[in-house]
């Protein structure tokens, strides 16, 4: 018990619950309504997809800001790929597939030549953005989801059994193998050896290089699966979209505890940070608030959420 | 009798339950310098900042020249005329001596920096710390980073001195990263300065410079004073008693060893600048050092074999196989490597104790690519008991530990993975008496049981106490190894600095 208190994602957890639990009070006959956290959940899953990826490329002491191109470029491939006649799960393929190719492409500039990820990523979210309005010609691809869109949809009656609809349900599955990858293989232990001090792992035979390839292409994959759960959501392939979701992912990552000077962080809390920022926005709208106050609030969080996690560090 | 420049009475601090100091008492007086002397842990860093400022004390008493002196932080206590020169330099590398010596004081006019003033004074400071006729690099417009580690240590001290009212100057283990010849250079400094009138406080592991630069000392244990008293007539034995609360029986036990097989073979050696043209071989069951001085590319030569640094000419052979190396190749022959950069690189003082030393072998500690973090626990537990590393468990950050004991986890990572060479690079430096022992011990061990040992080391009395045989190196050039009973330490300095 004391152990799991120890844990650094039980501070935004019970932010998490506070926060809910305040707008449970301050809106008991809309906001506290069962099928709100449906809803709530739904919208969490592309942020907190992508979040898992940033998660790890924090701890291995990267950023990457090219996120949002990334899963925008994914939904315009995914679309075409639909267009062109491939099936729903032929094109989510192809989507995902796109979206690691460029995460190898990000990771080997990064690890060969010797950049730093910022100014990488940076380049990546123009290129990548650039490439989707290339690839739609510059407009918005509609497409026949061929089922796609139920990833996120509201569930049919004879399914209402799985609670979640399948997309939540993938969140879930993704940070429970992302966690146990981070705590039990070897390429999760190496990535908080090269994020806490790379020259260390060199000298201890890590493959240094590889790692951080690797971690992009990881990164790149699941950027891609967030990529589906936004096709879902949108149902047209869309260059313009997720402008700006590359900070909501590394801020979700940094409420849940990652320190982006690596070595640090938790998929847990991460999801948690991703949730977090989800019921503020959800109950700032149930308040009738307008969208400036959320976006004040967010921010505040963010900072005050850094800020509590130095000050335990420092209590140690 | 003339006042004490600066008094300490009962002075106590604690951090939440632990007491780091509980109750330290001394004084130093002007135109002295007091060696200050303690094992790591036995709270001479807390003592010094509190002195200069960086913690309040709990309770006690400081006096300056008399009166009441409670510095309310760093710069409070530098105006008060006390200054402290950190073991681990803290200057801005990208800026220049000028910069560095003047920072937080520099003399301006509404904001505008006065260039010419700052050039002066830092000429002024610089005078008082080095002979500008034959120190050319250091000038007030060198980039700090362009210095050696010894001139970017008298930056340091000028930056101290630069004030008008530097009065008390605290030199935290000043010699620690210096070579032989740059510990006198900084000897006739603080020999110098002392004439001066300043009172010196000197903070050192190593007893034979304490003895040769200090008039008086005292030695602090688990944080209280348990001895004091002029340096003349003083016995480094009796230091060391106190220092440990017992009496240090053998500090080098050698036990019988037989050299084997070759299982390093260097010829021609040439690395990028160094080492240049090096040629070694170093068998089983022996002690092999590397004497000279910092600079000389020891850790350039132990980096080139365990494929650290770049190789542009001649063959390392390791069991009589040459090729290409990697890290990960070397640990594969079965070589290891403990850095002379503990924090820097030779741990990642932020992970756990398990993490550090299960990283270089994490194959075997559960099914295939998979790492069970409670087989990491059970390995390390192994290991601490072994080292007798105090910690509270396998979990606890290294950065949490002291430098002795990070320097074992760093040892037992070797240990674990099982090599049959290790590297060893400065492995005592910055640790305390008892931890020293302890390595020296190990290394006795390994050899005995076969393993071989190459030690670089900047502390002659070490490497003689600890070796068989010592190369000399000098300008990247490495001298023949000799056995040891065919040296002496004049006859190594003598070869290490080329006179």
């Amino acid at each position: 018990m004391k152990k799991l208190l120890r844990q650094s994602w039980v501070g935004p957890l019970v932010a998490l619950l506070v926060v809910y639990l305040l707008f449970v009070i301050l809106r008991p006959e809309t906001f506290a309504r069962p099928i709100n956290l449906v809803t709530m959940a739904r919208q969490t899953v592309v942020v907190g997809i992508a979040a898992a990826g940033m998660t790890m490329i924090i701890i291995s002491g990267g950023i990457d800001l090219s996120v949002g191109s990334s899963v925008a470029l994914t939904t315009v491939v995914i679309a075409r790929a639909l267009n062109a006649g491939c099936g729903p799960w032929t094109a989510a393929l192809a989507g995902v597939l796109v979206a690691a190719l460029t995460g190898l492409i990000v990771g080997s500039t990064i690890s060969l030549l010797r950049i730093t990820p910022f100014v990488v990523t940076l380049g990546a979210m123009t290129i990548l953005r650039g490439a989707a309005k290339g690839v739609a010609n510059e407009q918005k691809i509609d497409a026949d989801p061929k089922g796609l869109d139920s990833l996120l949809g509201v569930l049919p009656h004879d399914r209402s059994w799985m609670i979640f609809p399948p997309g939540v349900w993938t969140l879930v599955l993704v940070a429970a193998l992302a966690a146990c990858l981070l705590r039990y293989a070897k390429f999760g232990r190496y990535l908080f050896a090269v994020g806490s001090n790379e020259r260390t792992a060199q000298l201890c035979g890590v493959p240094v290089q590889a790692v951080k390839i690797g971690v992009y292409t990881l990164a790149g994959a699941l950027a891609g699966l967030a990529g589906i759960m936004e096709f879902a959501t949108l149902t047209v392939g869309d260059p313009t979209d997720s402008i700006g979701l590359e900070l909501e992912v590394i801020a979700a990552a940094v409420i849940g505890g990652a320190s982006l000077n690596g070595g640090e962080g938790s998929i847990m809390g991460s999801v948690i940070g991703a949730l977090l920022m989800t019921v503020i926005k959800t109950g700032c709208t149930h308040l009738g608030l307008a969208n400036w106050v959320e976006e004040v609030v967010t921010g505040v969080i963010i900072v005050v959420a850094v800020a509590l996690d130095r000050l335990r560090h420092r209590r140690r | 009798m003339p006042t004490a420049r600066l008094v300490t009475r009962d002075i106590c601090k604690a951090f939440g339950p632990t007491i780091a100091l509980g109750g330290v008492s001394f004084s130093a007086e002007p135109g002295q310098v007091h060696a200050l002397i303690g094992e790591n842990g036995a709270g001479k860093s807390t003592l010094m900042n509190v002195l200069a400022g960086a913690l309040t004390a709990d309770s006690g008493e400081l006096l300056l020249d008399g009166a009441p002196y409670r510095p309310l932080g760093p710069t409070d206590a530098r105006r008060a005329g006390v200054a402290m020169v950190h073991q681990e330099l803290s200057l801005c590398p990208h800026l220049s001596v000028a910069e560095n010596v003047l920072l937080g004081a520099e003399p301006s006019s509404f904001g505008l920096l006065r260039r010419a003033e700052m050039h002066q004074l830092t000429l002024d400071a610089l005078a008082q710390v080095s002979d500008p006729a034959r120190d050319t690099m250091l000038r007030p417009e060198t980039r700090v980073s362009d210095l050696s580690p010894a001139g970017q240590q008298l930056v340091e001290i000028a930056r101290a001195v630069s004030q008008t009212s530097c009065r008390v100057l605290i030199l935290d283990e000043p010699t620690s990263s210096l070579a032989a010849d740059d510990v006198k250079k900084l000897f006739t400094v603080i020999r110098t300065l002392r004439e001066k009138g300043l009172a010196i406080i000197y903070i050192s592991h190593f007893l034979e410079e304490v003895q040769e630069i200090s008039d008086s000392f005292t030695v602090l244990r688990d944080g209280k004073t348990v001895g004091t008293g002029p340096m003349a007539g003083a016995k480094i034995s009796e230091i060391v008693g106190m220092m440990a609360g017992r009496e240090v029986q053998e500090l080098f036990p050698r036990s019988l060893r037989t050299p084997g097989d070759a299982v390093i073979e260097l010829e021609g050696l040439d690395g990028v600048e160094k080492p240049i043209g090096a040629s070694l071989t170093l068998r089983r069951g022996e002690v092999l050092g590397i004497a000279g001085l910092v600079g000389a590319g020891r850790t350039e030569l132990v980096r080139a074999i365990f494929g650290l640094d770049a190789v542009k000419g001649g063959s390392i052979k390791v069991m009589g196989v040459s090729g290409a190396a990697s890290p990960a190749s070397r640990f594969a022959q079965g070589v290891g490597l403990v850095s002379e950069d503990r924090k820097g690189e030779g741990l990642a003082t932020a992970l756990s104790i398990a993490d550090n030393l299960t990283l270089s072998k994490m194959g075997g500690l559960g099914p295939t690519g998979l790492v069970l973090p409670s087989r990491q626990r059970e390995v390390s537990r192994k290991w601490i008991d072994r080292l007798s590393i105090r910690t509270s468990g396998p979990d606890q950050a290294v950065r949490d530990l002291s430098g002795g004991n990070q320097q074992k986890v760093a040892i037992a990572r070797l240990l674990y993975h099982d090599v049959d060479v290790f590297l060893l690079d400065e492995p005592t430096r910055g640790i305390d008496v008892g931890s020293k022992a302890q390595i020296y011990d190990l290394i006795d061990k390994l050899a005995v049981s076969g393993k071989a040992v190459l030690m670089v080391s900047s502390y002659l009395p070490e490497l003689f106490g600890v070796c068989d045989r010592i190369a000399v190196m000098r300008r990247g050039r490495l001298g023949p190894a000799r056995a040891v009973r065919d040296l002496t330490e004049h006859s190594v300095l003598m070869e290490a600095t080329g006179s």
